[in-house]
């Protein structure tokens, strides 16, 4: 029963596969990962510090103890998947496309803030976002790579 | 003191992600992404100079982000960085030699607008 399961999930996937060329899947799939990296270690950076607290920056030493909290340290190592994701996303994409792309993480963090941090979401900021989000799908759909032979 | 921090903050992260753009395009697309393949990628990058000096600037704008949330507001840093969109598009264009169609110029443009209006 299991096994049959297993079998049509996996030839969904090899249809899917067929119908998107491959490099196309990997810039989604690897757009998605730096946004939600992004989105992850933001939020925990600022959950982190907000538990820590302002006064941990009144000396040097702060900022290295501030990084011993565990969700200091889980947003630093997220951030760190970020900039790695990115790094690996711009080895065949364009940076001019990359960049707006990737700005959808801004409107996920506002949403997070008032979903879990109970932040107000003002007109202006509702404004901003629905203009991030145009930005986002006017060069999403433009050739994510414009520089000739990939790789160069 | 602001203006300042405003403007190292813009500086750093668009020299950095040009600098990230040039390695990672000397270096050619990725295919391998098994974790043998990832980890002698990454020894890789640890030793290319471009990289570190990308990491480098790296420090700098979040080091000097955290310093400017520290006296200003956030509402005043956010859109202060929104200014390096349109910074970093022109330079893929001139340093890149990206091709900026119209369609991307208006992008980088809203979203830019869209980040200044965020703090609001």
């Amino acid at each position: 029963m299991q096994a049959t399961k297993k079998e049509g999930v996996r030839s969904q996937e090899s249809g899917v596969r067929i119908r998107l060329p491959v490099l196309h899947l990997k810039t989604v799939v690897l757009t998605l990962v730096v946004i939600f990296a992004s989105v992850a270690g933001n939020f925990s950076l600022s959950w982190g510090m907000r538990r820590t607290g302002p006064g941990v920056f009144e000396s040097p030493l702060g900022y290295i103890t501030a990084l011993f909290d565990p969700w200091v340290a889980l947003g630093v190592c997220l951030l760190l998947v970020w900039m790695l994701s990115q790094m690996a996303l711009l080895s065949w994409a364009d940076l001019s496309y990359v960049l707006p792309v990737t700005s959808a993480g801004y409107v996920l963090a506002a949403i997070a803030g008032r979903l879990f941090l109970q932040e107000r979401i003002s007109t202006g900021r509702w404004t901003g976002i629905l203009l991030i989000m145009s930005g986002v799908v006017l060069v999403g759909r433009t050739a994510h790579s414009t520089t000739g032979e990939p790789g160069r | 003191m602001n203006w300042l921090l405003v403007a190292i903050i813009v500086a750093a992260t668009t020299t950095k992600d040009i600098l990230q753009a040039i390695a990672m395009r000397r270096h050619g697309e990725i295919h391998d992404f098994r974790p043998g393949a990832l980890g002698k990628l990454l020894r890789l990058l640890a030793r290319n100079r471009i990289i570190v000096m990308s990491v480098v600037c790296s420090s700098v704008a979040f080091f000097a982000f955290l310093r400017l949330v520290s006296t200003a507001d956030l509402s005043f840093a956010v859109p202060a960085t929104a200014a390096s969109y349109v910074f970093e598009t022109i330079l893929a264009k001139y340093v890149l030699k990206e091709r900026i169609t119209a369609a991307r110029w208006a992008g980088a443009c809203l979203v830019a607008c869209g980040v200044a209006l965020l703090s609001l």
